[in-house]
């Protein structure tokens, strides 16, 4: 038993808790702090295979940017225990349970059916890919060669997202302020919308 | 013995655990020193005389102070969150010691036939791992916040979360350039990049004039400071504002919020906060060594090899130490929606431009030196942000929301 294998023990109980906590968890925050936990063990085993700018990406997007914003919401909305308990959508947890089904079974089936696919071949590849290169460069080239198309059309699509949320949330806060310069007499002083 | 070593994994995992063990405690010692170092030129700068009673100078008062917060009473306060207010302070801890894992602090060393690398983990994702140590030390503070079931502590959580997610981003983006001039993300192969003197790298190819006079540059060093100016500018501030201190510490203003995230907390784990808060002066302040002023690169004599490393690290790291403290003692606190408005509006574009530029001149390195390029954008550079700068009244109006109302822009 080498020290890998003792580490990989380690983050796979430490996944597999959290994850579960986050599921029973009965407090929004707890919640999303086991997910944190569970995502940093993700983290972890990037690591043990090599993978280091996987790794400290998943660390960096999901756990410190997406989690935190996360966190943000259920922290400053107040999450109640009490609302936690209360089903807004009646057929979300019959869904959820058949979704969960079809989710299960694929993972069987690639568990199953996967290696026999990929081969040892394909993890020593990988392993290989990770020393010579190094995992920076390796994920650079594919990512600005090969997939640079898809990798750009996702930026403009997640700008796309966070101007129209900003278009759709912003607030304003006068009925009087929604005037247009065209409505107002000449000369008269173009009130600014309050965000 | 030997089959201890070998079940751990080999004497590299000895070297490993020990050198983690070493590096711990010379930082918790080191904290000891900056903590005491603030208070005495802190002191000096108001003519005051600071600790002087304990110890050679007051040396161990910060001990003293350490030994009264760790006897105190542990307290919680009623309305806690049990779990989440004790591991708060934790992670906010955790978070600071884990970014020094990335710093060179050394050359290297070779110790019985093994070779002693003075860095914990040369990763060859350094820079990264620098920003992701960053992000999860949001967490300590968001968390200490919410979970002390309070109002001064929320707001304060509010208001750092905030300003640490936004200049995160500058902080990362003023990162690049360094990137790209470097091609790497190793904060070693950073160090070594910038050995030697600026005459022996391209700095003065192309230009006869300036190649006759390159030995009088002999003695210049070969730093990124003198290339990527305007990134060290916006790293200083971003990191600054990171690091939650003057003039960026409106988290913690005390004035209007108690002590703002940490109002809560007290004893032990107010000394984790503490202790989280010099500890990130200190890994900002050597990030900034390595990245812009040669890491541990300084003349040495032949004897005692590794010392004078080190020692060049530890000085060029206290400089910037205190300059944090010399900041403290000068700047008052930004208002909050002009912390806002700088992160946002101003370091954000600026370093995206700087990427830009850098980025451009890197691709073609035919004629000019790119040293001598960088240097005339960063003129240019420099003087478009001033331009910028000085801002036009529509800006200024929309950082005051009830002027706007008003019609008075």
């Amino acid at each position: 038993m080498t020290l890998e294998m003792v580490v990989f023990g380690v983050t796979f109980v430490v996944a597999l808790g959290s994850s579960l906590a986050m599921v029973f968890a009965r407090n929004a925050v707890h919640a999303a702090l086991f997910l944190v936990i569970a995502q940093v063990a993700l983290a972890v085993t990037f690591l043990l295979q090599g993978a280091y700018f996987v790794a400290a990406l998943q660390i960096i997007v999901y756990a410190g940017a997406i989690m935190v914003l996360f966190l943000f919401v259920i922290m400053l909305l107040g999450v109640d225990k009490r609302d936690a308990l209360i089903e807004p959508l009646p057929a979300q947890r019959p869904l959820a349970v058949g979704l969960g089904a079809l989710l299960a079974a694929e993972v069987i089936y690639i568990v199953f059916k996967g290696i026999d696919l990929v081969g040892d071949a394909g993890g020593e590849a990988i392993t290989a890919l990770n020393r010579d290169p190094g995992n920076v460069l390796a994920v650079a080239r594919v990512l600005f060669s090969r997939y640079l198309l898809p990798f750009e059309a996702t930026s403009i699509l997640l700008v796309v997202a966070v101007v129209g949320v900003m278009v759709l949330t912003r607030r304003i806060s006068d009925v009087a302020d929604l005037q247009t310069p065209e409505d107002l007499p000449a000369g008269a002083p173009v009130k600014e919308i309050a965000v | 013995m030997n089959w201890v070593i070998d079940l751990i994994g080999g004497p590299q995992t000895v070297i490993a655990i020990a050198k983690v063990l070493i590096v711990f405690a010379s930082l918790l010692v080191l904290m000891i020193l900056v903590v005491w170092a603030e208070r005495r030129i802190l002191a000096d700068m108001q003519a005051r005389i600071g600790p002087n009673r304990w110890g050679p100078f007051g040396l161990l008062q910060t001990l003293a102070d350490g030994i009264k917060l760790i006897t105190k009473e542990d307290f919680r306060p009623q309305l806690a969150d049990r779990w989440t207010y004790a591991a708060a302070p934790v992670i906010a801890a955790v978070a600071s010691f884990l970014a020094f894992a990335v710093v060179p602090f050394g050359d290297e060393v070779t110790i019985a036939g093994h070779r002693i690398d003075f860095i914990l983990s040369d990763l060859n994702i350094g820079l990264l791992f620098f920003l992701a140590a960053g992000s999860i030390g949001v967490y300590g503070v968001a968390l200490a916040g919410w979970s002390s079931g309070s109002k001064y502590p929320l707001l304060g959580a509010v208001r750092a979360s905030a300003q640490m997610i936004s200049y995160e981003i500058a902080l990362g983006l003023s990162l690049i350039p360094i990137v790209l001039v470097s091609g790497s993300l190793s904060t070693k192969a950073i160090v070594a990049a910038q050995a030697g003197s600026v005459q022996n790298v391209t700095f003065f190819d192309g230009i006869p004039v300036l190649e006759s006079i390159s030995r009088y540059f002999e003695y210049v060093p070969n730093w990124y400071i003198w290339s990527q100016w305007p990134a060290f500018l916006i790293f200083l501030i971003a990191g600054i504002a990171e690091t939650n201190r003057a003039p960026f510490d409106l988290p913690e203003a005390e004035s209007e919020l108690v002590a703002g995230y940490m109002t809560e907390y007290g004893g032990a784990k107010f000394l984790m906060f503490f202790l989280g808060e010099y500890l990130h002066i200190v890994t900002v302040s050597a990030m900034a060594v390595t990245l812009f002023f040669g890491g541990w690169n300084g003349p040495a004599p032949d004897f005692l090899g590794w010392v004078w490393p080190l020692a060049w690290f530890l000085f060029k790291t206290g400089l910037f130490v205190y300059l944090f403290v010399w900041l403290r003692a000068t700047l008052p606190r930004l208002r909050y929606d002009r912390l806002m408005w700088l992160g946002w509006k101003r370091l954000i574009p600026a370093s995206l431009l700087w990427i830009a530029v850098t980025a451009v001149v890197n691709i073609d390195n035919a004629q000019l030196s790119r040293n001598w390029k960088l240097g005339a954008f960063g003129v240019m550079f420099a003087v478009v942000m001033v331009w910028v700068g000085k801002g036009d009244p529509r800006l200024r109006s929309a950082v005051s929301p009830q002027r706007r109302l008003d019609g008075t822009t």
